[in-house]
């Protein structure tokens, strides 16, 4: 039953059928759920997050076409394991921002380009933004970041230095920060 | 309307049951290629689908017309036979014409009569297939072999 399933997967992803292939990933914190469009990376579930909630948005908000396809997520399993092993500094991955909008966008695009090793505050996430009065909104786009990790919205602490809030639990954001060689 | 749940879900709980249903319809060797059929229809269809209250029904009820397009396929090919079997066969495949016939039937008839004689089913799958009452599936099966008589005759 696997290989007639696997050989639909494939024959719905050349056919354009697979609008939402997903897949998990291990982790050093636990399993990753990953799904991608064709047009890149749309969602990463953390592993505190239920995956079948995250399955079911992604049906109602993308596409009920939401079938589990390893193989379309390898390039991005694989650029993972080299990040949390220390290999990688800067993913390298197509993305697809259709889960986000307006403000919260634009804080997560600017998330997008704080570079390894680095941290921002979320007054400065508001600025660039172009708001720089909705420090509260920017947190709360920080935390809504439909693609944490690959999103590094880790990287983004409060103005005091103090760690703030992260969707994956505050002992993960930690451990990242030190994995890039932070705090 | 609530919104549609993940195709994946209807591959977990249903693809082993189409699987079954298609290997009693057309043989092992060829249920693959219409179950592949099956799934890629029911994907292409589904998120115009405005009615998952019976999902299994519907991926039945296009298991069971890939399985009739299967069979008018097959008769309308000639099947090489390299030598004249040496036993007799008790129980013969139906002939092409009967299935080019419940092709052509109206589509509730078809159906139920592709899912009782095809596909197996019992009276009240072949009502959950279609989505009405077992004796409405009753009365579909009844009159489709009723003209299928008439039309054979």
């Amino acid at each position: 039953m696997k290989a007639a399933i696997d050989r639909l997967t494939a024959r719905a992803a050349e056919e354009g059928l697979l609008d939402v292939a997903y897949a998990t990933a291990d982790s050093p914190f636990g399993p990753l759920l990953l799904a991608r469009t064709p047009k890149g990376l749309v969602r990463l579930g953390l592993p505190n997050q239920d995956a079948d909630q995250l399955l079911a948005e992604l049906a109602e908000r993308v596409s009920p076409r939401v079938i589990e396809a390893p193989a379309q997520l390898d390039e991005v399993r694989r650029e993972l394991n080299l990040y949390f092993e220390g290999k990688l500094e800067s993913f390298d991955l197509p993305l697809d921002w259709q889960l986000t909008d307006g403000f919260q966008g634009r804080v997560q695009r600017a998330i997008a380009a704080i570079p390894y090793g680095e941290t921002r505050n979320y007054t400065e996430m508001a600025i660039r933004a172009g708001n720089e009065r909705a420090v509260r909104a920017a947190g709360t786009a920080c935390g809504r970041n439909p693609i944490p990790v690959v999103v590094p919205c880790h990287r983004v602490l409060r103005t005091s230095g103090a760690l703030g809030g992260y969707g994956g639990g505050l002992p993960m954001k930690q451990a990242l920060l030190e994995l890039e060689g932070i705090r | 309307m609530t919104a549609l749940p993940p195709f994946q879900t209807l591959l977990d709980e249903h693809a082993e049951n189409v699987m079954a249903v298609l290997r009693g319809a057309v043989g092992r060797t060829d249920a693959e290629d219409c179950f592949q059929e099956t799934f890629l229809a029911a994907l292409r269809a589904y998120p115009n689908l405005e009615d998952d209250r019976n999902l299994r029904g519907w991926l039945l009820t296009i298991a069971q017309r890939k399985a009739v397009d299967h069979h008018r396929a097959n008769g309308r090919r000639p099947i090489p036979v390299e030598e004249p079997p040496e036993i007799a066969v008790t129980d013969p495949e139906p002939s092409d014409g009967v299935w080019t016939a419940v092709g052509a039937l109206p589509p509730k008839q078809r159906a139920a009569v592709a899912l009782r004689y095809a596909c197996d089913l019992p009276h009240a799958e072949i009502a959950a297939a279609l989505g009405c009452s077992p004796e409405a599936a009753r009365r579909s099966l009844h009159e489709g072999i009723k003209r299928l008589r008439k039309e054979l005759a």
